[in-house]
């Protein structure tokens, strides 16, 4: 870090990011709009404001990860647009994107992971391990390193995230909502860790974008932003100064201009009447629900009254979900029984469906479809009477505020927003019952609020039930009675107030937190406190060698080092690859059959003699045809003839016995099935031949044996393939073909699926370069290919029993080659795509056809024309093919292939280049 | 069930796709672009056949020979030295060597009976056969004409008339672009369904699905008909425009049967689409598992060899398969102008396989959904 000494201990008073008119829009949609800042350095700084208001933008574009569009975004003494400067300064950021665990490796483990992210970093094997044993002892993480990340607790993956941040030792800290979804113990946690990390790091600067103004309310300075725009800036104290209010929440509110102020108001739920009566709506008995060895709900009993809201509480992974996906009938009850309004839960009782509102955890409607046509659908489904659809739809998007969005896709819209759509369409028919989880989770304050009131109305005034978990202290409160939830089991249910005032009368989150802390140490006595001492690991800093060449094989083999574990732990993907391939060479083996043989075919013989029967004899006892059912009429051989009964009719005219005998002229007639050319051209070559054999044995009858010898002879030779076996010819063909589909289409995916569920996001904010990545990726898919091209070789040597006569190092040396650029095709059409879907439709039209129809497995190239013509030339299947078959069949050595040979070296550096120049360091 | 479920779901899906560009780009290409470029590369029966000719007589009958042989079923032939002919074999330059031996003409006259030497590669199986037989009848002709004027033979007045129905020239391109619509709906029509619904699954949406007052039965009633819709209009398209129009091949029958026979085939095929992507966790295996199922039914589906020469078994169990029997009806109505009469029982076929891959879809989707 000696290139940036001012970076690392920058004085109080330089800024460490510095935003001059900065702004950005999606398509239409302005997300910032000239935004001016400066951000002090080694503070704690916090973004607050609304959802959509621009914060996760601003972090992507302060952290590098998205394309600057207007304006100059200064980090670290340099300017992000330039791509030296981000280079130079990645290795000093860390950045953790929005969304539980969505930069995280859900298969890895923990250590593996965290071990990702130091190689990306360059770090070597021993200070890497010495820092993830410190970094996952000090989070509290250790006892589970060997845990794949994707089943860890929201708070767990947060901390494994931040474990994944400061592996090297980053100098400006940008945390995005890390707390969003996360139970308020893990939450406490989580702020210590960071509060221990800047005691020890003072010089650290870190930017956190969040959504709990309380936990706002304990950083050194803020911003507060609101559509795109900055509201004001300061320390907590002097925002609440400047507004003159007591609280973060009340001056956010107070900062909001006045037409937004105008929509809040506080919440007011009035008491439930006496008359809302005590029927059972939700009722639990001994509810237990198992997967595997694991008790997710452990015999809950719970009842809740028609017109009660119910609050649910617990930490993340203890059992909340399970619950209530137990009472919508998505999950069976492994024991107990759970009931609405009485009935025992029923998957098939569309009725009970149609009374109950289901809001699930993360954001579960159809992206594609616009804010107005998820509601108009689910207003049709829910069997709403299609005249009132329009006004229902309508007066759901002015209740929850979505008449400005109603035609944009949900994925343009922010966290927030999308929530309050969720709802709306959870809310559609009017249900009686509404299950909602965590149905605020990354909502800000004023919506929040919002949504509340709207729940309390339908409580007080519709009498709807309302079963909700949240993670926010504020909204537990609200509500009549709530459950604390751990590990399964409910520890305490009452009235919020009483639950406050049994563990001494502090806030609410105390109880919580105190409740929480008796049962994990009650299950958990192994686990010791965290000590800790993060600033030791700071000490190395060796951390940056490399970082700034284009090309460090670190960096490259840890993308390898990940791939190939995702691979290891999709055992399925991997056997479906190998195994895929000898099925699929032992069915294209035989299937691509040029033997053509028993061919099916009648003859219409209105002669009927000695002569007559000779000569469809002699047809039908070949082994070629199979002689069916004599033609009776000309209908009946129409008719056979078009159901493609038969391939071939033969008719023999009357009189023919007699016009041979006498040596007049005589003609047989012939027609042969036209409809699949390269049969008919078959059939017409074997009647010939087998016409010209007959009237050479009528010869030798008639003249003797004189006759039959020629005036010349023709020795056809059959090279390379003797017996003319079809197999010889096909198998080594087919062994390119496999070797280009299966691994494109896993080179293809491997980047698309990284893309579509948001991990890319590393390759945008690390140092890993392009060509990094690309061959990084490419390499596991590589060594799988080879394996692959053993299995199959030896597969068409043992089972097939192709004789291989060239040189096999030049046949091993090709394939080498050749996968090479089949994988690295299949990265380059991964450049152009977004979706899986479309990225297997993709790969398998670039490459099926390409390779079964213009590379010389049936047609030789040199027979194609046009468009195919040109592809057969440069595909390079087409050289592998004209390789395998050289060493298979020919007897073919490296010298004898220099020109195939020279055309695949030739393919990978082009196919690399084009790969680089296509992908995109940066979210556009 | 509630028909209006089935619709609207499927509208949804409709939707969905529209908002997918790419994925339109791809499927437009398919039908058009690759069908077009796919037919018109397919050589003509023999078509440009690589020949090369090693002349070592150099007289007026060998000539005669070499000249004798021109595009468009062979290349003109290339003069080559006996020493280049086993090289350009051997790189695959060449697909047959034609080597006529010194004093050819000189023995030929003498009625030694010379021998040529015709050298095939015979891993090009398509040509191997076709071609030697090609150039069999060439030379002989050549030879006896060039005799008959030295000498008059008579040989046995028995003509054989050979004549192609349905396809009189065997143009390949009819025979190729056909095939390519088959295997364009056989691939599309799979790869929307069943990669849909994963795609509903790893996006969470299917659950939220369940929650409502829907029957798996409508949700996957409903990805049947809308993609099984899609296919079938782009599929009729290209039937009409690029192959009837643009590729000029005359259809024997009716369009309307095959399309029916169409709509019937992408039941079944939509059906084996959900039962994949039950059968897949994850788009990556899905896209495997896609490989591993499609390319044995194109491959032996008689759309690329004659059913006839694959072993017995391998018939029998593809008859399980549906696109055997679209295979067989496509070529039955298009090509040879078949009726109802003639291709009811792959219709009904087509029915029965569908309706049991449906089931079983069904089935598994019940499960899947669990």
């Amino acid at each position: 870090m000696s290139d940036a000494p001012n970076a690392s201990h920058p004085s109080a008073s330089a800024p460490v990011i510095r935003l001059e008119a900065v702004g950005l829009s999606y398509g239409t949609t302005r997300a910032l709009d000239g935004i001016t800042l400066d951000i002090p350095a080694s503070r704690m700084v916090g973004l607050i404001g609304p959802d959509g208001v621009g914060k996760s933008s601003l972090l992507s574009l302060v952290a590098g990860g998205r394309a600057i569009q207007d304006g100059h975004v200064h980090v670290l003494d340099g300017d992000m647009t330039d791509a030296a400067h981000r280079r130079r300064t990645c290795p000093q950021i860390a950045y953790m994107p929005q969304g539980l665990g969505k930069n995280l490796y859900p298969t890895l483990s923990m250590f593996e992971n965290v071990d990702f992210f130091g190689r990306l970093f360059g770090h070597d094997r021993r200070e890497r391990e010495e820092r993830i044993q410190q970094l996952l002892r000090d989070t509290g993480l250790a006892p589970f390193a060997d845990r794949p990340a994707g089943k860890l607790s929201g708070g767990m993956k947060q901390k494994l995230g931040l474990c994944c941040a400061l592996i090297h030792d980053p100098d400006l800290l940008i945390l995005d909502e890390p707390t969003t979804g996360v139970d308020p113990l893990s939450r406490r946690q989580f702020w210590e860790l960071i509060e221990t990390i800047r005691k020890d790091r003072p010089g650290m600067s870190v930017t956190v974008a969040t959504a709990y103004m309380e936990e706002a309310a304990r950083f050194d300075w803020l911003v507060a932003m609101d559509d795109g725009r900055v509201l004001a800036t300061g320390t907590p104290a002097e925002l609440l100064r400047q507004t003159g209010t007591d609280n973060l929440d009340a001056a956010f509110i107070a900062l909001l201009p006045e037409e937004q102020r105008r929509k809040h108001r506080e919440v007011v739920i009035p008491p439930r009447r006496s008359d809302q009566g005590g029927d059972v709506a939700i009722e639990a008995k001994e509810l237990t629900v198992r997967f595997g060895d694991f008790t997710a709900v452990d015999h809950l009993t719970f009842r809740i009254a028609r017109g009660e809201i119910f609050g649910f509480l617990g930490s993340n992974g203890c059992g909340k979900t399970t619950t209530m996906k137990v009472l919508t009938g998505l999950l069976p009850a492994s024991e107990g029984e759970a009931r609405l309004f009485g009935r025992e839960v029923d998957p098939n009782d569309m009725d009970v469906r149609r009374r109950v509102g289901y809001m699930s955890q993360a954001f579960s409607l159809y992206s594609e479809l616009t804010v107005r046509q998820n509601l108009e659908l689910h207003a049709r489904l829910f069997r709403l009477a299609p005249d009132t659809i329009e006004e229902r739809v309508r007066d759901m998007v002015e209740r929850f505020d979505l008449a400005n969005v109603i035609d944009a896709l949900p994925d343009a819209l922010p966290l927030g927003v999308r929530q309050r759509l969720s709802l709306a369409v959870a809310m559609i028919h009017a249900p009686d019952i509404l299950i909602l989880d965590e149905p605020t989770s990354g909502v800000d304050p004023v919506a929040r609020d919002g949504f509340w009131q709207i729940l309390s109305d339908l409580s007080r005034q519709d009498n709807v039930t309302i079963f909700v978990s949240t993670h926010f202290m504020n909204e537990a409160e609200r509500c009549d009675r709530i459950s604390l939830m751990h590990a399964g089991k409910v520890m305490i249910s009452d009235t919020p107030e009483q639950i406050a005032a049994r563990r001494g009368g502090g806030s609410l989150e105390e109880a919580f937190v105190a409740y929480l802390k008796d049962a994990i140490a009650a299950t958990d006595t192994t686990k010791t406190p965290p000590t800790p001492h993060i600033a030791a690991a700071a000490k190395t800093h060796g951390a940056m060698h490399g970082a700034l060449s284009f090309f460090d094989p670190r960096r490259m083999f840890a993308y390898t080092q990940r791939e190939a574990l995702e691979l290891k732990r999709d055992p399925i993907r991997a056997t479906l690859a190998i195994l895929g391939s000898l099925i699929l060479m032992f069915v294209m083996g035989y299937g691509i059959n040029m033997d053509v043989e028993d061919l099916s075919f009648a003859a219409m013989d209105r002669d009927d003699t000695t002569i007559s029967r000779d000569y469809v004899l002699q047809i039908a006892g070949s082994r070629y045809f199979t002689e069916l059912a004599p033609i009776t009429d000309y209908d009946d051989l129409d008719r056979r003839m078009r159901s493609g009964e038969l391939s071939l009719a033969i008719e023999i005219p009357p009189g023919f016995g007699r016009d041979v005998a006498r040596g007049s002229n005589v003609q047989i007639g012939a027609w042969v099935d036209g409809a699949m050319p390269s049969r008919a051209e078959t059939v017409r070559s074997y009647v010939h031949a087998m016409h010209a054999t007959w009237l050479a044995q009528r010869a030798r009858q008639l003249y003797g044996n004189a006759a039959t010898t020629g005036d010349y002879q023709l020795e056809v030779r059959f090279l390379y393939n003797p017996d003319i076996r079809s197999i010889v010819a096909m198998a080594p063909a087919v062994i390119p073909i496999l070797l280009l589909i299966i691994p494109a289409i896993l080179a293809t995916l491997s980047v698309v699926r990284e893309k579509e569920l948001g991990s890319i996001i590393n390759f945008y904010v690390t140092p890993v370069t392009r060509l990094e990545f690309l061959i990084g990726k490419q390499l596991p898919y590589v060594a799988l290919a080879m394996l692959n091209f053993f299995l199959l070789t030896a597969f068409a040597v043992f089972i097939f029993r192709v004789p291989f006569t060239g040189s096999f190092v030049a046949f091993t040396s090709a394939a080498l080659l050749y996968v090479i650029i089949t994988t690295a095709m299949g990265l380059v059409i991964s450049s152009f795509m977004t979706s899986q879907i479309a990225a297997i439709f993709a790969t398998a039209l670039l490459t099926m056809i390409p390779a079964t129809q213009y590379s010389g497995l049936v047609d030789p190239v040199s027979s194609l024309q046009g468009a195919g013509a040109v592809i057969g030339r440069i595909y390079p299947t087409a050289h592998f093919v004209t390789i395998t078959r050289g060493t298979f069949s020919k007897g073919l050595d490296f010298g004898d292939l220099s020109g195939p040979f020279l055309a695949l070296i030739v393919t990978i550096p082009v196919l690399l280049a084009l790969g680089v120049a296509l992908l995109k360091k940066q979210a556009k | 069930m509630r028909t209006g479920n089935i619709v609207q779901l499927g509208i949804k899906e409709l939707r969905g796709l529209f908002r997918d560009p790419m994925m339109l780009a791809l499927i437009v290409y398919a039908f058009t672009v690759s069908i077009y470029t796919a037919s018109k590369a397919q050589p003509e029966t023999l078509n440009q056949a690589a020949l090369a000719i090693v002349d070592e007589d150099n007289s007026p009958a060998a000539t005669r020979i070499i000249t004798a042989f021109s595009p468009p079923f062979f290349t003109v032939p290339r003069l080559i030295s006996q020493s280049e002919m086993m090289t350009r074999m051997d790189a695959g330059l060449d697909t047959f060597a034609l080597n006529i031996p010194p004093n050819f003409q000189r023995d030929l006259l003498a009625r030694r009976s010379p021998a040529i030497q015709l050298n095939v590669d015979a891993t090009r199986m398509s040509q191997a056969f076709t071609g030697s037989g090609y150039i069999q009848s060439i030379v002989g002709d050549e030879v006896s004409e060039f005799l008959s004027r030295y000498r008059s033979a008579a040989p046995l007045p028995i003509d054989l008339a050979l004549r192609a129905r349905f396809n009189p020239e065997l143009n390949k391109s009819w025979f190729g672009a056909i095939n390519n619509i088959i295997s364009s709906v056989t691939m599309l029509s799979i790869i929307l369904t069943g990669a849909a619904l994963i795609r509903e699954r790893e996006h969470g949406t299917i659950e939220h699905l369940l929650v409502m007052p829907v029957t798996p039965f409508e949700v996957m009633a409903s990805k049947i008909w809308s993609m099984g819709l899609v296919v079938l209009v782009a599929a009729s398209v290209s039937l009409i425009f690029i192959v009837q129009g643009l590729l000029a091949v005359r259809i024997g029958g009716s369009v309307p049967l095959f399309l029916f026979g169409t709509a019937l085939y992408l039941f079944a095929t939509t059906s084996m689409g959900i039962f994949l992507a039950t059968s897949a966790g994850t788009m990556p295996q899905f896209g495997l598992l896609l490989m591993l199922v499609l390319m044995p039914l194109q491959m032996l589906s008689g759309a690329t060899t004659p059913r006839e020469s694959m072993p017995e078994i391998i018939q029998n169990i593809m008859l399980a398969a549906p696109n055997t029997h679209f295979v067989i009806l496509a070529q039955a109505i298009l090509f040879r102008g078949a009726g109802l009469a003639v291709v009811w029982p792959q219709l009904a076929a087509l029915l029965v396989i569908g309706g049991i891959l449906f089931f079983l879809s069904l089935r598994r989707f019940r499960q899947f959904l669990q």
